[in-house]
Parts: structure tokens; C-alpha cells; sequence
């Protein structure tokens, strides 16, 4: 990209990007340059080096929203120099954020009268959104051992293995022991019956998710619900339950609207859920729900005194910009209830769509079920010759990424590659990502064809050679079976 | 806006935006619709909503930056879709904030060999950075002291009690004790010495603060290392520091660089700053850097699996834009040291325009150092007639959100008025902004002065007070009753 010419040193900024001195110096990586440089280099050469990041569009392994529409955008872009955390100068982006919360309470059916407003907050993603809920349950459950005169140092939550990451940095972070009800081959959720089980006078709450990250499923929350009602009349702890609805909520409500699972069962105290997964909005954002405001205990909230007005504040983040708030706003009412529904029925078809090809091949299983998160998580039938995390090596070179992951304890020996359909992933895209996934199929079939060609040879000569291939295979399947033991595989989105 | 036009059903879409339906209705504030309505609609009804928010680039009460050149915000539109955390989808990006935390670690003179790379994370602000600081404090002290046999139950920080709210939802949050160091009129930081007396064994570390919030003053981290190390020498208890440089961090390394607050003292173990303040980047972003490895536990640091390979992450949040990190890198090879140097140089001249204008007023007394974040903190001289508060009041009539401020115990009874001078407050809006100072205080005069003549010829008897001076007393009245019963200085 160099292209020859005379710089001048009095006029530099005349020149073509790519012919300035700036391109062709190299900028020091790990410390601030000494020297400013022209506007027009900088963005070039920031957006040339982002050119080799992959395309969003493409990146199946992500549940968060890669596309909006240019009104929203627009909307964005002129929003961005807003403090959203400065409600008294910007108090119409605050009502929105408290529409948002209305809206989003309503949806989840929380048990408000006609004039009550929703106790809920916006925050940056449901990590935020789940340390806040977690945060309420300890303090609610702390303040009532000390009511009853019993320690409160050793507080548990109960979860299912399959849960994701941000409960486990809960768990470290707030110093509360996670007991998780192992999944097993066949059943990757969280066994309500087990959950239940595992439930003790230390459980500050039992925490289900709606659309369980590796395979889309939702759980079981009304059975939970029982069972746990059932048991809190015999011990009287009073055992509450957080929905982790995080890529389901915005989901159930459109597809499923008989499930019950939210604020219609009465042990469910809060919920979750990404504003920017179905909630169609670009990362950076969710929400998190209480019940009530009995269920969000008082000394959590911070009042901030601004100019004399009273705001109370309950998040962990402060100042943040203001810009996702007003895109879950302008989706919520630009699509309203029969926009989301359509959406996630779309999604739906695609998702059945890439089902039935990937069937038709005859070389899967699927793992996912149909009912849940619009996404397809699937398996080899045969794993000796090749693996998912070939399959998704190969399905890079075509410019798809497909993440394969193995299954936590005590599934581990399973694995499968994931697929998750957004709004913006269509049915002409789902048919080629069928036939291309077929190609490597075919790929990885003439190589172990040739291997197992010498394999007889050298049987009948009474050695078994590994070839290169496979020496390599098998060192990396050992170095990522040794990496998947030593660090949470289910630590994956 | 209401344009009257037929319409028909079939073809709604081909009509103005104004005189759609959609605008006529007003669309449910508390429950989603249940239909979609067109996107332009959509569009137009929330921007007209917005039209009655304030104008950021007026709000003299924020640190947070509210200008970038539109190629940055090119490179943001395009960003936009990219969540940050997917390190393995998008290296590049996780290279950029790789590169931001090494400048940083560099600008605040991290002892890092040639070859090392620096450890620290970009987060959404300073809120999560000092949580991210505060936790690696707790758990380090918490190891400490299991091994040595100790509780470990009750920890606390010591810091003075004009830090951010930030801190004191660390502390609740966290359940860490708060052991404040009050401010006295005329004083209002942490002062050093009374701080390291403060310190006990159940301390995790002093927090002090580069660029206070309420008068931008910088307090004395070098005096605060010094004492602290006579006092660990004779403890042992090795209580470290953590420099909240929120708004300093970025103004300190180029005005002062001869000042020593940073890791140049050996016992700051982290430091935090605000890429949304005088990083000049639009709010979203700030940074932690630690010392060395050793001040983060590895324990905090999670190892997330993706695709076989291994991603260390130490963040309260996981997925979010990525714009303002790609944002906070172009500002730093777009400007380099001598662009930010010239920037706050800037600031800081601009600031002295402002304070003189306000010294020639004769009304005024200037709270703020000359030295320090480039803000100006002033009070009035004569309180007795009207506040701060109304004069904050009367400025929103120009447009002007200046706001006012009490200072935090135990100097409640000084209230302030606080303008940030950002990038892109220029001289010429400096002048503008006196000029309007000077007419409100003109009319809060007239109507003062207009009372006191009434209440004069009524002598002898109970004095009659004008309506304006019961509205005012009221709101006085009640602004002390709020303040004493919340904490005053959580402002920002």
C-alpha cells in the first residue's frame, strides 16, 4: 500500500493516507507515540488493522445482536457523547430507561397494579444484571439469619453446571459458594429435582436459566417452582428463585407465551435478561427485574444528591453511554409485540431449516431441542475419525465461525458444534452453511481414506504407523483435553 | 406537527412521518404496543423526545467527554456490532486494548522490563476498575492473613471522604468497611497524615485520589507513601495504595510530569483512570493497571475456554461494544504525548480565563487549585442574600447547566459551584459564560435588594418577607434537610 512520492515536511498533510510517512513507520505498539498525527492517518490505520478481525455478520458463535436498522443507528451515533448516568441533564433518557423497565416487567407478567411502576434497572449486560440480583438475594438472605440469630458467613447458590461463566465470577467475586447439580449425557440442563436436593438453610437462592448457553434449552422453572414451595413449607427457609433468562427472555414471552416461568410463579424474585441477545440491540446492554420492591432490600440503593434532587441509583457501573438504552427503546416500540414475535418465529424457521440439512446429511445428532433458543447444537454420530473441532477449523476457511465446545461435568465427553440463528441470519444463509458444512465433510473423509490405506499395509506388516496427521492429532486432542481439564469448560457464551 | 392529510389504510407507509398516525397516538409508556409502527416513525417520535434532554456539550457539571472527530466516530459506527469480549472473533480489537494498557502502564511508569507486557484490563469506567482494584486488595490481604493465622473478617479501606460514590458502593457492595478521613474548610482532601494514623492491620489499602471530584485538587500521594512507609516499617503490616486517578491520570503524566504520584512510589499497587474523562473518550471506557503480576491473585483471573484456546478475563462485566477501547486507541496514536500535552495545556489556560473573569467580579472566592484537574470550584463570597444554588438555577436559563454542590463532612456548610473545562470548552465560551454569570448575579441582586427595601419600612414589627425569599428559604431549608440525611459528596 505504499505508494512512492516526495514528502514535504511543511505540507504533510496534503498528501494521500497512503503515501503520508505515517503509514510506512511503523507506530510503536506499547507506548504512547511522541508525535500527533493527521486525523485521516489515524482512522486508515486503525481501520486497516480492523479489517483483519472476522466479520460479525459471520460469527455464529454469538448470541449478541450484530445488526440494527439505519433509523437506530442514526439514533446511536447521536446519543454517544450522553452520560447516561447523568439523569438530571438528560432526563428523557431516563424516562426511557424506566420505560424500558416497565415495559420489560409487563412482559415478564410481575405482579403490578395498574399505577405501580416496575422495580427494575438497565445495566451493561446480564453479568451486571445477575451480580445485582445476586447481590439483593445475599443481603436479603444475610439480614434475615441475623434476624433469627443464626451465621450468615457461608452462603450458597444453587445451579445447574451448565451455567454461564458470569454466575461463577458471582460466586468468587461476592464470596458465595456455588453448588452446582452436575448434567449427564442426554439431560444438559439442571435437574429441578436435584437442584432442589441440594437446597439448605445457607441457600441464598436457586438460580434456573432460560436458554441454557450450550444448547438453547429452557429449563424446567415451574416444575422447580413446585418442588422448591413444596419444600420451603416443610423447612421454612423460604428459598427463593433467580430466572437467568438472559437469551430466553425475550424469547418465551413471543414464542412460548404459555410457558410459565417468570413472575407467574410465585418463588421467582427476579430475572434477567440481554437487551443485547433477542433483545436485538448491539452489545453493551440488559436488565434485571425484581418482584417487587420488597424484593430489593433498601440500604442496596444508593441515593445520589444531584442539584438537590433525590436519584436513587442500584448498579455497578456509573457513567456509561447512553446509546443502548435508547436502541432497546426504539426496538421495543418500533416492533412492539407482534414485530419480536415475528422475528423469533423467523429465527425459528431458519433454525429448523439448518436442522433438517444438517439431518439430511445423516452424519449428526442433533443435541438441541426444538422448543428453546432458537439456535442448533450438534454432534458427530461417528467421532473416530475426525472431530467437531475439525469441522470448525475447516468451516473457518469458508468464512463461518462455528465454535465447537465440549459439554460440562458430567458430559464432558461430549461434543458439539453450536450454531446460533439471529435476526439477521437467513434462510439462503442457513442453506449455504448446510452445503458448505457438507464439503468439509467430504474433506475430512478422503483424508482418513488414504490413512486407513496405509494402515492395512503396515498391519499386514505387523506395525501400525501413525502418520503425521495423526501424530498431530493426537497431541492435539491430548493438549485440549488437558486444557479442558484444568480450566471450567463450560466457561463458554 | 400535526400536517391533516386522508388516510388510507392500504398504504401507510408513502405519507410524511408527521402526519402519520403514529405520531397523532401516543404510543403506551408502561406496556410494549402490540403492533410495529414504521421506522421512521419510530425514529422521528424518539428524537423529537430527546430533543428535551440537555445539550451535552453544555453540561459544565461533567468530566465526560462529549466531542470526537467524526473519523473516530466512523471507526465507532463500524465497531458497533462487535462484541468486545469475543477475544478469539476479534483479535484485533483485543490487540487494541492489549496496546491501551500498555501505554497506560507505561505513561504511569509501571517498572516493567523491555520484554514484559503490562498487567490491567479496559473496563466500562471507573466504577468497575476501582471494584476490579478493590477485590484484588481484599483477596491478597485475605491470603495474608491466613497465613498467618488471623481473622480475616473485617476488612476496611481508608480513604478521604471526598471520594466518589464509587467507593462507597465498593465498600457496600463488598462488604469492606469505609474509614473516611473528614475535610475541614480550607482543606478539602485526604490529608496524609491522618490517614496513616487511621490505618490498622484489618486495612487493605489507602486510597487516595488524583483529581478530586469537588475541586479537581490532586492530594499528596508522595507525602501519603512516605508516612506510610515509616509506619509499615514500624507494623509490618505492608499496607499498600491505590491511586484513584479517575480524572487526574490523564492530565497529571502531561502538565506535571515532574509530579510523583504513580508507580514511581513503591507502595501504589494500582491505578485506576477514566478513558471517558480526560482520556477524551465519549463515556463507556476506563482502565485499571496493576504494578506487576504479583498485586493481582491469580485465583480473580478466570479462564474462559474458547475454541480449545485459553482466554484469561478479570472483568465485573463480560459482553459489551468494543467502540470506545478502538476509540480510546485512535486518540492515543492520533494525538500522541504532545497532542494530549497541548489539550490539557489548553484546558488549563482556558481555566485561568475563567478565573480571572470571575475574580474581577469581586463576588467570588475561587475553591479550586491552580494546580491540579483542569475545574474551577467557586463560592460566594456573601451568602446572605441568595446561594449557589439559585445561581446555578438562573445559568439554566442560558443553557448553561453549571450545577452547585455542598462539600462533604465536615465542611457541609461551604457550597460550591464547579465548571469542567473539557476539550471543547474554548475561550470564546469561557467569556460567554462570565458574561452570563455576571447578568444573573446582577438580577439576583435587583431582587434581593428589592426585599430588603420592603422589609425596611416595616421596622419595629415582623419583618415581611418578599415571595421569592420564602421560595428560596424553603428550598434552602430543604435542600440541608436531604443533605444531612444522604451522603452530600456522591456527586460526580
Amino acid at each position: 500500500m505504499v505508494l512512492s512520492s516526495a514528502v514535504s515536511e511543511t505540507d504533510a498533510s496534503l498528501h494521500s493516507t497512503f503515501a503520508s510517512r505515517y503509514v510506512r513507520t511503523v507506530l510503536p505498539r506499547f507506548k504512547m507515540p511522541e508525535n500527533s498525527i493527521p486525523k485521516e492517518a489515524a482512522y486508515q490505520i486503525i481501520n486497516d488493522e480492523l479489517m483483519l478481525d472476522g466479520n460479525p455478520r459471520l460469527n455464529l458463535a454469538s448470541f449478541v445482536t450484530t445488526w440494527m436498522e439505519p433509523e437506530c443507528d442514526k439514533l446511536i451515533m447521536s446519543s454517544i457523547n450522553k452520560n447516561y448516568v447523568d439523569m438530571d441533564e438528560y432526563p428523557v433518557t431516563t424516562e426511557l430507561q424506566n420505560r424500558c423497565v416497565n415495559m420489560i416487567a409487563h412482559l415478564f407478567n410481575a405482579p403490578l397494579g395498574e399505577t405501580e411502576t416496575a422495580v427494575g434497572v438497565g445495566t451493561v449486560g446480564s453479568s451486571e444484571a445477575i451480580m445485582l440480583a445476586g447481590l439483593a438475594f445475599k443481603r436479603r438472605w444475610q439480614n434475615k439469619m441475623r434476624e433469627q440469630g443464626k451465621p450468615f458467613d457461608k452462603p450458597n447458590i444453587v445451579t445447574g453446571a451448565n451455567v454461564q461463566v458470569c454466575w461463577e465470577k458471582f460466586a468468587r467475586y461476592f464470596e458465595v459458594e456455588l453448588k452446582e447439580v452436575k448434567l449427564r449425557e442426554d439431560y444438559y440442563v439442571m435437574d429441578p429435582e436435584k437442584a432442589v436436593e441440594m437446597v439448605d438453610e445457607n441457600t441464598i437462592c436457586v438460580a434456573a436459566i432460560l436458554g441454557s448457553t450450550l444448547n438453547g434449552e429452557f429449563e424446567d422453572v415451574k416444575r422447580l417452582n413446585d418442588l422448591l414451595v413444596e419444600k420451603n413449607a416443610e423447612t421454612g427457609w423460604d428459598t427463593p428463585i433467580h430466572v437467568d433468562a438472559a437469551s430466553g427472555g425475550f424469547i418465551a414471552p413471543f414464542i412460548y407465551p404459555e410457558l410459565e416461568w417468570d413472575f407467574r410463579l410465585p418463588l421467582v424474585k427476579s430475572i434477567n435478561v440481554s437487551g443485547h441477545k433477542y433483545g436485538l440491540v448491539y452489545a453493551g446492554i440488559g436488565w434485571v427485574i425484581w418482584r417487587n420492591k420488597e424484593d430489593l432490600p433498601d440500604e442496596l440503593i444508593f441515593h445520589i444528591n444531584y442539584l438537590g434532587a433525590d436519584q436513587p441509583t442500584f448498579t455497578l457501573n456509573f457513567s456509561k453511554g447512553s446509546s443502548q438504552i435508547i436502541a432497546q427503546y426504539y426496538q421495543l416500540i418500533r416492533l412492539g409485540h407482534e414485530g419480536y414475535k415475528n422475528i423469533m418465529e423467523n429465527c425459528q424457521e431458519n433454525a429448523m431449516v439448518l436442522k433438517e440439512g444438517l439431518e439430511k446429511t445423516e452424519r449428526f445428532n442433533i443435541v438441541s431441542k426444538d422448543n428453546g433458543v432458537p439456535l442448533v447444537a450438534f454432534s458427530l454420530k461417528d467421532h473416530s475419525i475426525h472431530t467437531e473441532f475439525e469441522i470448525s477449523d475447516m468451516l473457518r476457511r469458508f468464512g463461518w465461525i462455528v465454535p465447537a465446545y465440549t459439554m460440562p461435568p458430567d458430559a464432558q465427553h461430549v461434543t458439539v458444534l453450536r450454531v446460533v440463528i439471529r435476526e439477521d441470519f437467513s434462510r439462503t444463509l442457513a442453506e449455504r452453511l448446510v452445503s458448505d458444512i457438507t464439503k468439509v465433510l467430504h474433506e475430512l473423509d478422503t483424508l482418513p481414506a488414504k490413512l486407513s490405506a496405509k494402515k492395512t499395509v503396515s498391519e499386514e506388516n505387523g506395525l501400525t504407523v501413525d502418520t503425521e496427521h495423526e501424530v498431530t492429532k493426537k497431541i492435539t486432542d491430548a493438549w485440549r483435553k488437558f486444557v479442558a481439564d484444568k480450566k471450567k469448560t463450560s466457561g463458554v457464551c | 406537527m400535526v400536517i391533516s392529510s386522508t388516510i388510507v389504510d392500504s398504504d401507510q407507509s408513502v405519507h410524511y412521518t408527521f402526519a402519520s398516525r403514529y405520531v397523532r397516538t401516543s404510543l403506551p409508556r408502561f406496556k410494549m404496543p402490540d403492533e410495529p409502527i414504521p421506522k421512521d416513525a419510530a425514529y422521528q417520535i424518539i428524537n423529537d423526545e430527546l430533543m428535551l434532554d440537555g445539550n451535552p456539550r453544555l453540561n459544565l457539571a461533567s468530566f465526560v467527554t462529549t466531542w470526537m472527530e467524526p473519523e473516530c466516530d466512523k471507526l465507532i459506527m463500524s465497531s458497533l456490532n462487535k462484541n468486545y469480549v469475543d477475544m478469539d472473533v476479534y483479535p484485533v480489537t483485543t490487540e487494541l486494548q492489549n496496546r491501551c494498557v500498555n501505554m497506560i502502564a507505561h505513561l504511569f511508569h509501571a517498572p516493567m522490563g523491555e520484554d514484559e507486557t503490562a498487567v490491567g484490563v479496559g473496563t466500562v469506567g471507573s466504577s468497575e476498575a476501582i471494584m476490579l482494584a478493590g477485590l484484588a486488595f481484599k483477596r491478597k490481604w485475605q491470603a495474608k492473613r491466613k497465613s498467618q493465622g488471623k481473622t480475616c473478617d473485617n476488612p476496611n479501606i481508608v480513604t478521604g471522604s471526598n471520594v466518589q460514590v464509587c467507593w462507597e458502593k465498593f465498600a457496600r457492595y463488598f462488604e469492606v468497611q469505609l474509614k473516611e478521613v473528614k475535610v475541614k474548610e480550607g482543606y478539602y482532601v485526604m490529608d496524609p497524615a491522618k490517614a496513616v494514623e487511621m490505618v490498622d492491620e484489618n486495612t487493605i489499602c489507602v486510597a487516595a485520589i488524583l483529581g478530586s471530584t469537588m475541586n479537581g485538587e490532586f492530594e499528596d500521594v508522595k507525602l501519603l507513601n512516605d508516612l506510610l512507609m515509616k509506619k509499615n516499617k514500624e507494623t509490618g503490616w505492608e499496607t499498600p495504595i491505590h491511586v484513584d486517578a479517575a480524572s487526574g491520570g490523564f492530565v497529571a503524566p502531561f502538565l506535571y510530569p515532574d509530579l510523583e504520584w504513580d508507580f514511581r512510589l513503591p507502595l501504589v499497587k494500582s491505578i485506576n483512570v477514566s478513558g471517558h474523562k480526560y482520556g477524551l473518550v465519549y463515556a463507556g471506557v476506563g482502565w485499571v493497571v496493576w504494578r506487576t503480576k504479583d498485586d493481582l491473585p491469580d485465583e480473580l483471573v478466570f479462564h474462559i475456554n474458547y475454541l480449545g484456546s485459553d482466554q484469561p478475563t478479570f472483568t465485573l462485566n463480560f459482553s459489551k461494544g468494543s467502540s470506545q477501547v478502538i476509540a480510546q486507541y485512535y486518540q492515543f496514536i492520533r494525538l500522541g504525548f504532545e497532542g494530549y500535552k497541548d489539550v490539557m495545556k489548553n484546558c488549563h489556560e482556558n481555566m485561568m480565563v475563567l478565573k480571572e473573569g470571575l475574580e474581577n467580579t469581586g463576588r467570588f472566592s475561587i475553591i479550586s487549585k491552580d494546580i491540579g484537574v483542569p475545574l474551577l470550584a467557586f463560592s460566594l463570597k456573601d451568602s446572605s442574600k441568595y446561594t449557589v444554588f439559585s445561581i446555578s438555577e438562573s445559568l439554566r436559563r442560558f443553557g448553561w447547566i453549571v450545577p452547585a454542590y455542598t462539600m462533604p463532612p465536615d465542611a457541609q456548610h461551604i457550597s460550591v459551584l464547579r465548571v469542567v473545562i473539557r476539550e471543547d470548552f474554548s475561550h470564546s465560551l469561557a467569556d460567554r459564560l462570565i458574561a452570563d454569570i455576571v447578568k444573573v448575579v446582577h438580577e439576583l441582586d435587583g431582587s434581593a435588594g428589592s426585599t430588603a427595601h420592603t422589609s425596611g419600612t416595616h421596622s419595629g414589627e415582623t419583618v415581611e418577607h418578599g415571595s421569592r425569599d420564602v421560595t428560596q428559604g424553603i428550598a434552602k431549608y430543604w435542600r440541608r434537610f436531604l443533605n444531612h440525611g444522604k451522603k452530600t459528596s456522591s456527586v460526580c
